[in-house]
């Protein structure tokens, strides 16, 4: 390493700004990771970072979102580590986010970084949608796997497919308004309208349909690719299939919340969560990282997953989000009482 | 309402003056007021009670009595008027604040605690060494006579030793007035004649004023120095207990406590009434001749004769002759209805002794001969 | 005001002097009573008028100018309300909107291109005017420039204002008013069967000589012990697609209204038994002597004086059950498949999809037939005690072998339907992979590993429960003595009364919901309990007060009335009555207060849904949650370590009633 004044002063700096700080700073970071996930994460920042400490506060997708919203006027976490970009831009959106651009974002692959300069979120890794198949059952009703998205339209899959309620599922909104950005609006509602005559049940939750396919309660269960694999660690006979018109995804991002009393140390969390170092730590459960080039294939999934990410417009799937969802459950909410 | 007391003499003042103590009261009432919403419960009602007096308050259910007495104690506030204790202005105290031991129909005994601890609850205080709690408590249970039974509990004992528990208790702080409510109204007849008697011997022992409220003339009668008649929240006459049974001041009075024979009648002179078919000498009293009247006799004050009998007349105007309709034994004494043409419809109702019954021979369907003694005819004016 | 009422003279009422007693009473009163204002009236005051704040796109409140074609020379500015009244691109319906609406301007002009180089300026005409672009705030009258392809991804963000629109979009989205007419039905047809078969029980366990009454009388009472999911992840793996029973459903799905009545018959049942067997148990002798006499049939006997005698337990039961199964959130979640129900809705409306004050809504349409539901229970309780007489003789019943051997087959069914329920989740909780995977395995208890909160959840919730029990019953039997045993103050105490038989009326999720409404608002002094285990607590506490308050009350009105005069006559403070009379002798219903309280601790999960945070999570929620992430057999196992500890927490109070009771209830025998 060349020696250099300035990073002699940065260190200065960096030592002075240690000592002023007389304890360690605590940062509250409000996450939607894995449970499982949550001590690795700490554990390799704060090796990282000796003098900043997480206190996690973790929930779903859909609950964190609205904690945060409900918090607006008075705000508790620092950092959002872990969130749905589509949730970190309704947050955007109502002014709630501190823009600001890591050290190390230009090698962050575009489509995982906030449109405005300096950015206010910041990508991660993404879940991406997918099929859970589970071909012991499929077998004894002798229904052949889907290949696409159009073929869960066919007859023979009526009353086998379980998809998540995109009013109450971060991932069943993935689903919609990734059709809906594939096939245009016309298709979009024709396809869902034929699938809708398939469903059997929309769940509350995105990857209960894929537990569910694990368990045998449905054959067919749309969700994404990390409960499938999962549960086929479990035992579960399940395929995962990536239909082949491509697949919706969601950015799992990183933001901080604006106002925060602990901004230095909230722009390291985030300097920290685009290094290269902390996507190799998402590549163990997730495929696709926002770090191009780096992740190893993950056990279950194929390696390509990331090609069959369609492009996303995340700003338009925020800002259409009411629309889309009141004319969802206009079209299939009210008619989800059973057939009898 | 307008209420008269008129009586053969003049009309009784309501406020009682006692004639013996012309020092004020220990316990002074005056214009006592208390109104449940629309209903008034007391009516302007005042009393004096002298130190060391026992007095009853006596009445039909929802006279006032207990009303009163619950304002003497505190638990209910009054609306007007107020009371003295010992010369001390007690009107507004909280119960905590004033001075007495009461005792409830119910007992009130603590189930939970044992009859010894009971006694001693009002005497535990910071200040009081524990041997004199427990000498005082050895005295009381000695007094009400229960001292085996301190180790148990109120369920293991009589409801007659409950009600001597609770007595022993209200007055184990020594208080300088004792409200005893209903005290005896829950037990069986033997038990309550036994402890009337027990309660005033207690209560004569230790001096101590003490008001009881009752329904019971009997018990009344049987215990008071003096008793308050009360009816529809005022006080409709005070006197001891000979003074309200001889001399009831009003036909409430006269009706309630013991058995009447009540006659419609018109005044003619002061000292004579004019029946139905008849005319009766009278206690002279001051009703206006000519106005309406109820003439009343007691069945026991009616003295019989043979039709033929001339002695011991003491009024002779007044010698109705009768025939006996019915007669029914009660164990003391014959209960006998007795009709004359001379009272028209009317049936008197007369107790004669046993004694007399044999001496005159009288039997159902004889004739004879009733005296109404001219002292004994009392007259009330009819209502207005 | 009658005559007689004027006679009295005039000058004041003289008033009571407070001794320190009074004052400290009192005082305690009003904290209770404040406490009650805190937990309750004031959330559901924030709750109602959250519901009736709406939101709509004020055009007036946006000005916006157009350039001509070289993209600097702009037009006049005109508010949008204007550029509107000439283009009428925006109806009148497209405003009205939620808290989180967006309007899209684009449309105003007809000609627009975003391809074309006209510029456009937007800006508020007052400060709180708010709109996007793209995804950044802009307020206030600061004019935001912006090219065509820009001025595509401007919106508006409405205002806040009060009314019933909120009740009109409710019942005007079919999905929605649909979920009402679902519950109403879904709890019409529940209540119908759960009294039915509720009657048939009681009338075996008070009118039979059948054998094993008691161990039945235990068996029925199980449900209260676990969360009301637990019937619903029961019922799919007895019946859902892989179910043990599945053939019985004949093809029919389980996920929906089926298995929300039989879940409902479920866990509702031992509130239904428990009022009617009340009803049934305190029937006159003498009425079924002068049948005997009269000669009538068995079952004109029945129909003439078993029922009638029990119709207001029947009434009484069929009101709590109707409004259990409406208000009930945890089954039709589980259970209801694409079955709407209200309760639901308010979880998607608030979870979902943010929408606070949609979810108010469905919260003030859940507390009116809950309330109506109260008031008639009220009425038919006060006519009960009439019904009653203090010379009724207990009904004995005669040996009948035909007819009680019936009753124990009946029951022993109903039993076997409750256990059944209970060993399967124990069942698909000790198996490895269900269906596939069959070999026993503890798994599944291996919580840590799952979504809803971990072991920490499960201690959580007994923590909860434990302080729920002790200051539950403290708060609840202080405030019931000083309700009962205090003078004077009436208008306090009725106000107080009133309170504490509110939250009877108050659905859980309703209470939970408006607890959001008014802890979390920053302005509010009590802010900081939010996400504590103390609001847990006291949301708890809140929920369960009317049941606990009722058991003291019943048990204090057993006390002697004059107990306070006398220890006032001797001058004794009213605490050391409290502690050395009242306490004692109230003892066995302060024990039940403690564990109802702690049994609904640990299944609740209504109201704590709304309140939980990471470091609170609790057992039933994460049941909920781990069924709601598709880990059901987890659920189950969670569900079962709930039913463990409620059966401890049953045998500890036996033990523990039956030393105290020992020690300190010598009195009672004789």
């Amino acid at each position: 390493m060349k020696f250099r004044p300035a990073s002699v002063l940065a260190a200065l700096a960096v030592t002075f700004v240690a000592s002023t700080a007389i304890a360690e700073t605590n940062l509250t970071v409000y996450t939607a990771i894995e449970a499982v996930d949550l001590d690795r994460y700490k554990a390799t920042f704060e090796k990282a970072y000796p003098d900043i400490k997480i206190n996690w506060v973790r929930d779903s997708t859909g609950v964190m979102t609205a904690k945060l919203l409900a918090e607006k006027d008075n705000p508790q976490a620092d950092v959002v580590w872990g969130l749905a970009a589509t949730s970190l831009l309704l947050l955007k959106s109502e002014g709630m986010l501190e823009p600001y651009a890591p050290a190390g974002v230009d090698k962050l692959d575009k489509r995982f970084v906030d449109s405005a300069n300096p950015p206010s979120w910041t990508g991660m890794d993404a879940y991406v949608a997918a099929i859970c198949f589970n071909t012991v059952e499929a077998k004894k009703l002798g229904i052949a796997a889907p290949k696409s998205w159009k073929d869960l339209t066919k007859p023979e899959y009526k009353g086998h497919v379980v998809m998540p309620n995109p009013n109450s599922s971060g991932t069943g909104f993935l689903d919609v308004s990734a059709w809906l950005q594939m096939f245009g609006e016309k298709d979009a509602w024709a396809f869902m309208d034929g699938l809708h005559q398939n469903i059997s049940a929309y769940t509350h939750s995105g990857s209960k349909p894929c537990k569910m396919a694990g368990a045998g309660e449905t054959v067919i269960g749309i969700s994404f690719e990390f409960p499938g694999a999962k549960a086929k660690a479990a035992g579960a006979p399940i395929d995962i299939i990536f239909p082949e018109e491509g697949s919706g995804w969601e950015a799992e991002a990183t933001a901080i919340v604006a106002g925060t009393a602990n901004l230095e140390a909230a722009k390291k969390l985030v300097d920290f969560s685009v290094s290269k170092e902390a996507n190799e730590m998402y590549n163990q459960g997730y495929a696709v990282l926002a770090y191009p080039g780096i992740a190893k294939p993950v056990e279950h999934l194929p390696a390509n997953v990331a090609d069959r990410m369609i492009k996303n417009d995340f700003e338009w799937a925020a800002n259409n989000r009411k629309a889309v969802l009141a004319e969802w459950a206009k079209r299939y909410d009210a008619k989800s009482e059973p057939k009898s | 309402m307008k209420h008269e007391t008129v009586t053969g003499a003049a009309a009784a003042p309501m406020h009682f003056e006692p004639q013996a103590a012309p020092k004020p009261g220990y316990l002074v009432i005056d214009q006592l007021w208390k109104v449940f919403g629309d209903f008034v419960a007391l009516k302007g009602v005042s009393l004096d009670i002298r130190e060391g007096e026992f007095v009853c308050f006596l009445g039909p259910s929802g006279c006032g009595k207990t009303t009163l007495l619950r304002a003497i104690a505190g638990l209910d506030l009054q609306s007007r008027g107020s009371i003295r204790q010992a010369g001390r202005d007690i009107s507004s105290l909280p119960p905590s604040k004033r001075d007495y031991g009461i005792v409830f129909q119910s007992y009130a005994l603590f189930p939970n605690l044992t009859i010894e601890k009971n006694i001693a609850f009002g005497l535990e205080n910071a200040r009081r060494p524990k041997q004199e709690i427990q000498a005082r408590v050895a005295e009381l249970l000695a007094l009400v006579g229960l001292s085996e039974q301190a180790k148990k509990y109120p369920a293991q004992l009589s409801g007659g030793q409950q009600q001597r528990i609770a007595l022993a208790r209200a007055m184990a702080v020594s208080p300088g007035l004792l409200l005893l409510d209903e005290p005896l109204s829950a037990l069986d007849a033997k038990v309550r004649v036994h402890l009337r008697h027990e309660i005033k011997e207690l209560q004569r022992k230790l001096g101590v004023t003490t008001i009881m409220v009752t329904h019971d003339q009997e018990e009344a009668l049987s215990m008071a120095d003096r008793i308050v008649v009360m009816n529809h929240g005022v006080i409709e006459q005070i006197g001891t207990p000979t003074e309200i049974y001889r001399h009831p001041s009003t036909l409430f009075v006269a009706d309630f406590i013991g058995e009447t024979n009540q006659f419609p009648a018109r005044m003619i002179r002061n000292d004579t009434v004019g029946l139905a078919g008849t005319e009766l000498a009278c206690a002279s009293c001051e009703v206006a001749a000519g106005s309406d009247v109820n003439a009343v006799i007691r069945p026991v004050d009616i003295i019989p004769h043979a039709l033929d009998g001339r002695e011991d007349i003491k009024t002779p105007q007044n010698l109705i002759d009768v025939t006996v309709t019915e007669m029914e034994f009660l164990g003391g004494f014959w209960r006998c209805r007795l009709s004359s043409p001379r009272l028209g419809e009317r049936v008197l109702i007369a107790d004669f002794s046993i004694n007399a019954v044999r001496r005159l021979g009288i039997e159902k369907g004889g004739a004879m001969r009733a005296e109404l003694p001219q002292n004994r005819v009392l007259v009330f004016p009819k209502a207005a | 005001m009658s005559a007689v009422v004027s006679a009295l003279p005039a000058g004041r009422a003289p008033r009571l002097q407070l001794s320190s007693d009074d004052v400290v009473r009192r005082g305690l009163m009003l904290v209770i009573a404040l406490y009650l204002v805190l937990a309750l009236a004031a959330p559901l005051y924030v709750l109602l008028s959250k519901s009736m704040s709406t939101y709509r796109f004020d055009l007036n409140a946006f000005e916006i100018q157009r350039s001509d074609d070289s993209g600097t020379a702009f037009g006049p500015a005109r508010t949008v309300a204007a550029l509107n009244a000439d283009a009428k691109a925006i109806t009148d319906a497209e405003l009205d909107t939620g808290s989180d609406g967006r309007l899209s301007l684009t449309k105003l002009y007809e000609d627009f291109s975003f391809r074309s180089p006209v510029k456009y300026r937007i800006r508020g005409t007052t400060n709180d005017a708010a709109f996007l672009v793209g995804s950044d705030l802009k307020r206030g009258t600061d004019w935001v420039e912006v090219d065509s392809n820009t001025f595509r991804r401007v919106v508006l963000r409405p205002g806040r204002s009060v009314g019933f629109d909120n009740f009109v979009a409710y019942f005007s989205t079919p999905s929605l008013a649909q979920a009402i007419w679902n519950s109403v039905l879904m709890g019409a047809i529940s209540t119908v069967l759960v009294i039915a078969i509720a009657f048939g029980l009681a009338y075996a366990l008070n009118r039979s000589r059948m054998r094993f009454k008691g161990l039945f009388r235990l068996v029925m009472t199980v449900p209260i012990l676990v969360p009301s999911l637990l019937p619903g992840i029961a019922l799919v793996y007895l019946f859902g697609n892989q179910g043990l029973l599945k053939g019985w459903m004949m093809g029919h799905s389980i996920y929906g209204p089926i298995g929300i009545v039989i879940g409902s018959v479920f866990f509702t049942l031992p509130h239904a038994l428990l009022i009617i067997s009340t009803s049934l148990s305190v029937a006159d002798a003498r009425h079924y002597e002068a049948a005997a006499a009269l000669r009538a049939s068995k079952w004109r006997t029945f129909w003439t004086v078993t029922v009638p005698g029990a119709r207001y337990g029947v009434i009484s039961a069929a009101f709590v059950v109707f409004t259990m199964v409406i208000t009930d959130f945890g089954l039709p979640k589980v259970i209801g498949g694409q079955y709407n129900m209200l309760a639901v809705d308010i979880y998607k409306q608030v979870i979902g999809q943010q929408n606070f004050e949609m979810g108010a809504v469905v919260s003030v349409l859940l507390i009116i037939p809950a309330i109506a539901a109260f008031f008639v229970d009220r009425i038919i309780q006060k006519k009960q005690v009439a019904l009653l007489s203090a010379r009724s003789v207990p009904y004995e019943p005669k040996p009948n072998p035909g007819f009680d051997w019936g009753c124990f087959a009946y029951c022993t069914l109903i039993a076997a339907f409750i256990l059944t329920m209970i060993g399967v989740c124990q069942l698909a909780a000790m198996v490895k992979f269900w269906p596939y995977d069959l070999t026993p395995s503890l798994k599944n208890f291996r919580f840590d590993l799952m979504d809803g909160g971990g072991w920490a959840s499960y201690y959580n919730s007994i923590e909860m429960a434990l302080l729920t029990a002790v200051f539950g019953t403290i708060i609840v039997f202080t405030g019931a003595y000083m309700v009962e045993k205090s003078d004077g103050f009436r208008a306090g105490r009725s106000l107080f009364q009133f309170l504490a038989m509110l939250p009877m009326a108050v659905p859980g999720m309703v209470l939970g919901l408006a607890y959001i409404f008014f802890f979390n608002n920053p302005a509010n002094p009590l802010h900081a309990l939010y996400g504590s285990m103390a609001i847990l607590v006291i949301c708890t506490i809140t929920h369960f007060y009317t049941v606990s308050h009722l058991t003291a009350l019943t048990a204090l009105k057993q006390m002697d009335r004059e107990f306070e005069p006398v220890a006032a006559s001797l001058k004794q403070p009213f605490h050391k009555l409290f502690f050395r009379v009242t306490l004692p002798v109230c003892l066995p219903a302060i024990l039940d207060i403690s564990i109802y309280l702690f049994v609904n601790a640990m299944t609740t999960v209504s109201a704590v849904v709304f309140l939980y945070s990471t470091q609170t999570q609790l057992a039933s929620v994460a049941v909920l949650n781990m069924d709601d992430a598709g880990d059901v057999a987890p659920a189950a196992a969670m569900g079962m370590m709930i039913f463990y500890t409620n059966i401890a927490a049953r045998l500890i109070h036996a033990a523990v009633s039956r030393v105290l009771l020992s020690r300190t209830q010598v009195w009672r025998g004789r």
